[in-house]
């Protein structure tokens, strides 16, 4: 249940996040959800990387879709995707995952240092 | 120890962060460019993009609505001038920024900013010729007008209410590729812009390759490979014509066969020139001729073609004026288009208005030259070029009285030059207001208002013609030209005195023109303005014949003309060339040296029915062996020395031809026999079925295929944001002048009946935004060659259907 509520905290403060501060606002929403909410650091990581990797691919997902694939049949060939759309939103959510990943693993490893 | 695996984990964090926040190399920054809140993803714009919104500036001065029509040409109305134009400068920002900025980077010689140090070479080029310097002079002149000032103040504070008020995330695509931001723009920027236009246009030369080719040849032989005139020609103003002596006379100086025709120094400097396909074609066709009893306005201006594309269309309306037309994206309004009167539009004009002098300085430091007898003192510009991610580079460039010390010891492309050094003169130096003609055009009336304005065109020179509702037609050739004596700046001339200046300029009034004519319509497609025997100026030679031959042969013949007669017109793929030079092929082929193969192709080129056509395969087989037989026939000579030189042009070759088949230049100079033109057309094209061979191995034998037409990003890298294989006919010397990569930039054909019935398309779309369904959406319309109907919307129009969305401006 906490690690469910984690995730969702993780991508609704990403979002958040992204209407005011650059990109790497992902990894402080995810750093301070994993300072807030215990979970064991694995499960810690596991909650910040899926929580962004279900934000960036859902947003990037229904852009496309918006789109019409346009844009992204264009980029998949600008990054060498050889044209794969799939592969492109893969690769948006897995950045921004892994960088939330490991900020939710520091505050998790935080969480642990001031609690203890 | 609890601390470390915190610590270990923060650092491999911000590791994370600050590794996808940088570029690497090309890699744009990966976090911050896939970020779907901040990335490319922002700049996947939904299909069904509502473009409505309510804006407020201070700046402006009252209420303006844009509507946008559904192919998203906007429709201006403001209740002043200014607010137009400032709305134009926002809309050209919204829609065009990344374009805007980019094309004056390049024409400041600032692409190295962004791309780094693989264009330093571009970009010295572009500060040695002088384009900052030039577009600061025009600058000073177009500020000093209070009306252009206006203008061009309204634009720039548009443009900048845009970038002011945009977020990082709606930053066009290629800035977040190429990771930058845009700069404020300005009027000097504009005034850049409209330099870029002149390099492109009126930056053509070919000094250094003709004194070449005349210190090999000799002067006779020069005039043979490089002709002054033409048997072909069908000037813009018709033979016949009788021009009034000249109000100004030029002499050759008298030094002019020991120091200039007899001077024997050649340089193996190579310049990079703008294409010389650069052309265009229009004509209006007066009441006589058509069936609605008006004239009709035609012109498509023939360009490099990109995406974004240079145009983008619109309608500026106020009470003052209402224009509609095609406008540059980096300059306030209409160039090219129409308003309630009149209908105007231009073609190049082709003359020579570069020309290069050898200057003496006293030593390398270059601070004195010779001139008239004495050491005169040099003006430097330091030019520093920054360099992303390097050091920058400064470039110290002399001036003399003729203009900048284009190539020297420092700059040669790649030439070696030892004490050498070559300044430019170039009329785009000279202070102009080429807006003011355009402003005046956008609001003329009258063919009177038109002349008027179109005397502040200087540089680039243009064939404007003209039509109007009151029945009018005309055309001129209009540019402030040098008048020049025979061979003037053909060649390099000597700098050490001012007898080999430019000695006037040609009176405006004497510039080839001509209204109403006897036959009905005016034209011009590059050619030869004037009938160069009869005309009392010197006008060079290089002009191509026949697009303007077969214009005008076409618009002889016709009668009741209506608008789908002028659209099938422009898109003519009639090669009128082929027409005259096949029958050589033909005639002077040895069929018996053919093989079976050879026979087979040889068949196809007689039987071909002269039209680049898409699915044509004569066209190609002609087009290449008509390009072996060149190389066949001038290669040897041209190959001789090491210099750099020109082929001559296809109708030097071809009426050299028709006149003589022993033409001098037919043997072949480096083999012991004396081929004759049989020998050359048979090898020509027994070397031409090779490359045919393997075309139609690739299935690439159709002229559509061969010709392979595609529209390029400005980055030509970023080949997934270009429109590759378009299907698209005609080629160089067809009306429709559509090559691989250049061609008609905007279709335009407007006739002035009571309520105006106009028709237009370019090769892109009105957004420059490559993840938006209008960045080429007219591209298959024009490669099909159709046409939108241009909608004049009018005030009353405010709830037709046509209207997809409206922004409203207010203070």
């Amino acid at each position: 249940m906490k690690f469910i509520v984690s995730l969702l905290l993780t991508a609704l403060l990403s979002f958040v996040s992204g209407l005011y501060l650059p990109w790497w606002g992902i990894a402080v929403a995810a750093f301070l959800v994993a300072v807030v909410i215990p979970l064991k650091h694995g499960i810690a990581f596991i909650a910040g990387f899926a929580g962004v990797f279900l934000l960036w691919g859902g947003l990037a997902w229904w852009i496309d879709a918006a789109n019409n694939s346009i844009l992204s049949k264009k980029i998949a060939l600008v990054l060498p995707l050889g044209g794969s759309i799939v592969l492109l939103i893969l690769i948006t959510a897995f950045f921004g995952a892994l960088v939330a990943g490991f900020a939710a693993l520091a505050g998790s490893y935080l969480r642990k240092l001031v609690v203890e | 120890m609890k601390v470390v695996p915190f610590i270990v984990s923060l650092v491999i964090t911000i590791a994370l962060i600050v590794c996808l926040d940088r570029q690497w190399g090309t890699v744009p920054p990966v976090g911050k460019f896939v970020s779907p809140q901040h990335g490319f993803w922002q700049n996947a714009e939904a299909v069904d993009e509502n473009f409505n919104s309510t804006l407020v500036f201070p700046q402006l001065h009252d209420k303006s609505t844009v509507y946008f029509d559904q192919r998203l040409v906007p429709h201006v109305f403001a209740e002043n001038e200014t607010d137009a134009y400032f709305i134009q400068g926002y809309l050209h920002a919204k829609f065009r920024l990344w374009q805007m900025e980019f094309q004056v980077m390049a024409s400041a010689g600032r692409l190295s900013e962004i791309v780094g140090d693989k264009t330093i070479n571009y970009d010295r080029r572009k500060r040695r010729l002088g384009m900052g310097y030039a577009a600061e002079k025009a600058l000073i002149e177009m500020e000093s007008d209070s009306t252009t000032k206006a203008e061009c103040d309204a634009y720039t504070e548009g443009v900048n209410a845009y970038i002011s008020n945009m977020k990082e995330s709606e930053l066009p695509i290629e800035y977040k590729l190429l990771n930058y931001k845009p700069e404020k723009w300005s009027n000097l920027k504009t005034a850049l812009f409209l330099k870029y236009m002149s390099l492109e246009l009126a930056g053509g030369e070919n000094d250094f390759e003709y004194t070449n080719a005349k210190n090999v040849f000799g002067l006779a032989d020069f005039e043979l490979l490089y002709p002054s005139s033409q048997d072909s020609v069908d000037p813009i103003i018709p033979k016949g014509y009788v021009y009034p002596k000249p109000g100004v006379n030029i002499k050759a100086p008298s030094t002019v066969d020991s120091l200039y025709f007899a001077k024997t120094d050649s340089a193996d400097i190579a310049p990079v020139k703008p294409d010389p396909a650069n052309g265009s074609n229009n004509w209006a066709v007066g009441g006589k001729k058509t069936k609605s009893g008006k004239p009709i306005l035609c012109n498509d201006p023939h360009l490099g073609l990109n995406l974004p594309s240079i145009w983008f269309e619109m309608q500026l309306s106020t009470p003052s004026m209402n224009v509609y037309g095609a406008t540059f994206p980096g300059a306030p309004g209409v160039i090219i288009g129409f308003n309630d009167s009149c209908a105007f539009g231009v073609t190049n004009a082709e003359r020579d208005v570069a020309d290069f002098y050898e200057m003496k300085f006293k030593d390398e430091t270059m601070k004195e030259y010779w001139f008239n007898g004495e050491w005169k003192t040099s003006d430097f510009r330091y030019d520093t070029i920054k360099v992303k991610d390097k050091p920058d580079v400064v470039d110290t460039i002399a001036y003399t009285v003729f203009g900048p010390v284009m190539y020297d010891r420092k700059f040669s492309e790649n030439a070696v030059l030892k004490n050498k050094y070559y300044a430019l003169r170039w009329k785009a130096h000279d202070p102009s207001n080429e807006l003011k003609c355009f402003n005046g055009l956008d609001h003329a009336k009258n063919y009177y208002d038109y002349l008027s304005a179109i005397k502040n065109m200087h540089t680039p020179g243009q064939n404007f013609v003209f039509a109007s509702k009151s029945g009018d037609i005309a055309i001129w050739d209009q540019g402030e030209f040098p008048a020049k004596w025979k061979h003037q700046g053909d060649f390099i001339m000597p700098g050490t005195d001012s007898s080999y200046m430019w000695q006037a300029m040609i009176p405006q009034d004497e510039n080839p023109h001509i209204m109403n004519p006897e036959r009905g319509f005016v034209s011009s497609a590059n050619q030869f303005p004037a009938d160069p025997a009869a005309y009392p100026y010197y006008l060079g030679g290089n002009y191509p014949p026949y697009r303007g031959l077969i214009i005008n042969r076409f618009l002889n013949q016709m009668n009741g003309v209506t608008t789908e007669d002028m659209m099938k017109l422009q898109t003519e793929n009639y090669n009128v060339f082929a027409e005259m030079a096949r029958p050589i092929l033909i005639k002077y082929m040895s069929d018996s040296l053919l093989t079976e193969d050879e026979q087979r192709y040889f068949d196809t080129l007689k039987t071909w029915n002269l039209r680049n056509d898409v699915n044509e395969k004569g066209a190609t087989i002609f087009v290449v062996a008509w390009d072996y037989l060149v190389k066949a026939i001038y290669s040897d000579e041209l190959t001789k020395t090491k210099l750099p030189m020109v082929y001559p042009y296809e109708s030097t070759l071809l009426e050299a031809l028709l006149k003589d088949s022993n033409y001098k230049f037919v043997d072949n100079i480096t083999t012991d026999k004396k081929e004759t033109l049989r020998d050359d057309v048979t090898a020509a094209f027994k070397t031409a079925v090779i490359t045919l061979r393997k075309a139609d191995a690739d299935g690439k034998l159709k002229w559509g295929k061969y010709k392979d037409t595609r529209v390029s990003h400005l980055v030509p890298t970023l080949t997934p944001f270009s429109r590759q294989h378009l299907p698209i006919g005609g080629g160089t010397n067809c009306i429709n002048a559509e090559k691989d990569t250049h061609g008609p930039s905007w279709r335009m054909i407007v006739e002035l009946t009571d309520s105006t019935n106009a028709y237009g398309v370019y090769p892109g779309g009105q957004s420059g935004n490559p993840g938006s369904p209008y960045y080429d959406s007219f591209i298959d319309t024009w490669a099909a060659g159709k046409y939108f109907p241009l909608w004049i919307m009018g005030r009353g129009d405010v709830e037709d259907k046509r209207i997809k969305a409206k922004i409203e401006f207010s203070k």
